[in-house]
């Protein structure tokens, strides 16, 4: 018999990392992402694992940093604030190499906004927000289910890639309770670090596999001496000033995911077939859009529905497509339009894309974007 | 010239430094080798965290496990290496800018929860890399390139700082007496707990040369004629005290650890 719960969105997100081998958890609190705290901290325990409760956002991502070179699989999870807190320690994550997962419950912004309303204002903070270019992985639930499904990938994603993987969740989704089905532990696969091959003393710490552009990771106190730095650095990871040393290493930060685009993005579709107004939403979004969508179906409007489940990398080629045909595309959004941007840039002026931004705290109702498909179709 | 044994802690790989002739930190640097050396410490099983500054780039220097984090931020992620893996030796090198000024959250943190790290002050008084700003150890009066008329806000007292937030271990040296600056370290890294040991040095270039002390050996007889050992300090009044050092240890105390309690008060309890 599967083993099934009726859980929030965060209690799923924490047991999904926990079946992803999630041992480490740093973070502080924050509204509206803290029950997956609080969940890390009674079950971590349990499973040998280590639960801190950091002085601030920053020392939270920092700890969750250190354990992962250390051999953890580390998550942190935080909010708004909280977000913007992390993103300069993201962005050591990105160049030094260090797999970890952040998660992001969205509320209201800017500043301390609205902590306990739903929002999606994230979605390109995700993708910039730490200063530097770097190539960004990012997944963002619509159900409880995923954000558990989700967190599973997430670790895997980051594991293999060697860098942080970010899950942009929101307050609705978060909060939502919904049944979920755990996986069975014997058909989860789990992917890890690849670890170095040669002895400590052969070993040079960023020399990557030439097939994935990845280089094997040792944790301190393996066995191997090695350098971790914020600067940028050749493959010894000795710090470089040296022009062709820093574009190589800049464009494989960038290469060693772009290659692999392919196994990373992820979408949902319904009734794309012919579709003459396509809806493009994510997250909570999703579920009011799908819902507005198979009512327009009833009325007798070809209306499709196209959700993102990773925002970054954006499904471009795949909407590009499958959107040929649409007249229009609406992008509905909790926020003032932002992946409304990427919609246009995706369709280059073959659809009109249309968005609509709810920034009022609230949900959108399915009425609310059927009334928009009515009006275009 | 340091011994071979030394020089073999020493990344050459890293050579050349980013050091000035004649700056303090080599002689720290010097005396952290030494100390790890004295206790048997192996490379692959030491951890030297850093954060920005000057005084950062040493964790590069040294042939171990390093991390060459963000700016005031070391603390944190070596509390994540240590929990994660407590058997490690985890010692932190960091500058008065970087330990008190941005990083001063993480400082009194570490120093709370007593986590078995050893965190090794470099106090030079100034934002050195950056070009002589004014740090939270700047004393009063002093110039810097943001206190062009003298600094007017009063010095953090960095042993004070951390004996008063829970540190098991709280010290005090200068570079003009690397011996105990090794023993003090070395008596750090033996310590079940959070240990800091400050020890100051200099910036001749930055700071000597708008507060006469110019040449490295002008900082080297400044520490000298200064320091006062703790148990004379004790005999004499706060007006002979005035401009003077203090060096010794003022904190040597057996309190919890966090690791160790982690494991026996938390997870323990969880597993039942």
């Amino acid at each position: 018999m599967a083993d099934v719960a009726f859980w929030q969105g965060n209690t799923a997100l924490a047991h999904g990392a926990l079946m992803a081998g999630c041992n480490f958890f740093g973070g502080y609190p924050i509204t509206p992402s803290t029950e997956i705290a609080e969940v890390m901290a009674e079950e971590l325990p349990k499973r040998n694992g280590h639960f801190i409760q950091m002085e601030d956002e920053i020392a939270g991502i920092a700890s969750v940093i250190g354990a992962s070179i250390a051999g953890a699989k580390a998550l942190t999870a935080t909010s708004g604030p909280g977000f913007s807190l992390k993103q300069e320690n993201l962005g050591l994550a990105y160049i030094a190499e260090i797999p970890i997962v952040v998660v992001d419950v969205m509320r209201g912004g800017p500043s301390t906004g609205l902590p306990t309303k739903a929002a999606q204002q994230d979605v390109m903070q995700a993708r910039w927000g730490t200063h530097g270019d770097h190539a960004t992985i990012c997944y963002a639930p619509s159900s409880v289910q995923e954000c558990y499904d989700l967190a599973i990938k997430a670790f895997n994603m980051a594991e293999r890639f060697r860098q942080p993987v970010l899950i942009l969740s929101d307050e609705v989704v978060g909060h939502m309770r919904e049944k979920i089905v755990m996986r069975d532990p014997a058909s989860v696969r789990l992917m890890d670090r690849v670890k170095p091959s040669v002895a400590p003393e052969k070993f040079t710490p960023y020399e990557p596999n030439p097939l994935t552009g990845v280089p094997p990771m040792a944790s301190f106190g393996d066995g191997y001496r090695w350098h971790v730095t914020g600067l940028t650095s050749n493959d010894w990871g000795f710090p470089t000033g040296n022009p062709p040393e820093i574009e190589k290493k800049m464009l494989r930060l960038m290469s060693k995911v772009g290659r692999a685009r392919d196994e990373i993005v992820e979408y949902e579709t319904e009734y794309m077939d012919g579709a003459s107004v396509v809806v493009v939403a994510y997250g909570s979004v999703g579920r009011s859009a799908m819902r507005a969508v198979r009512d327009a179906r009833k009325k007798g409007i070809a209306a499709g529905f196209f959700r993102p489940i990773t925002l970054w990398p954006f499904p471009d080629v795949e909407l590009s497509k499958m959107a040929l045909g649409a007249k229009t595309i609406i992008v509905p959004e909790l926020n003032c339009g932002q992946m409304v941007l990427e919609v246009e840039r995706v369709m280059k002026g073959r659809s009109k894309v249309q968005g609509l931004s709810l920034v009022n705290g609230e949900l959108f109702k399915p009425s609310e974007i059927l009334n928009k498909i009515e009006e275009v179709a | 010239m340091p011994g071979a044994e030394v020089l073999s802690w020493v990344r050459a790989r890293f050579m050349p430094h980013i050091w000035c002739p004649g700056c303090g930190h080599g002689i720290i640097m010097h005396a952290i080798i030494r100390a790890l050396i004295a206790l048997k410490k192996e490379k692959s099983q030491t951890v030297l965290a850093s954060g920005i500054g000057c005084s950062s780039r040493m964790a590069g220097y040294i042939d171990a496990c390093t991390l060459h984090s963000t700016h005031g931020r070391s603390l944190a992620f070596a509390t994540g290496i240590k929990l994660h893996k407590p058997e490690l030796t985890v010692v932190d090198v960091m500058g008065d800018g970087d330990c008190t000024a941005i990083g001063g959250n993480h400082f009194i943190h570490a120093c709370r929860r007593n986590i078995d790290i050893t965190a090794i002050v470099m106090n030079n008084n100034i934002y050195g890399m950056t070009g002589g700003q004014a740090s939270p150890t700047t004393p009063m009066g002093a110039w810097a390139t943001t206190t062009p008329y003298g600094a007017v806000d009063p010095a953090f007292d960095i042993c004070k700082l951390a004996e008063g937030a829970g540190a098991s271990y709280v010290a005090r040296t200068t570079i003009a007496n690397p011996r105990q600056a090794e023993t003090f370290i070395s008596n750090g890294i033996k310590k079940k707990g959070f240990a800091v040991i400050e020890v100051l040095t200099h910036c001749h270039t930055q700071f000597g040369r708008k507060n006469d002390r110019r040449l490295p050996f002008d900082n080297y007889t400044f520490f000298k004629d200064a320091s006062v050992p703790l148990a004379k300090a004790q005999t004499m009044t706060p007006e002979e005290l005035q401009g003077k050092i203090v060096c010794g240890e003022f904190v040597n105390r057996d309190i919890p650890e966090y690791t160790e309690q982690y494991e026996k008060l938390v997870i323990e309890k969880a597993r039942g």
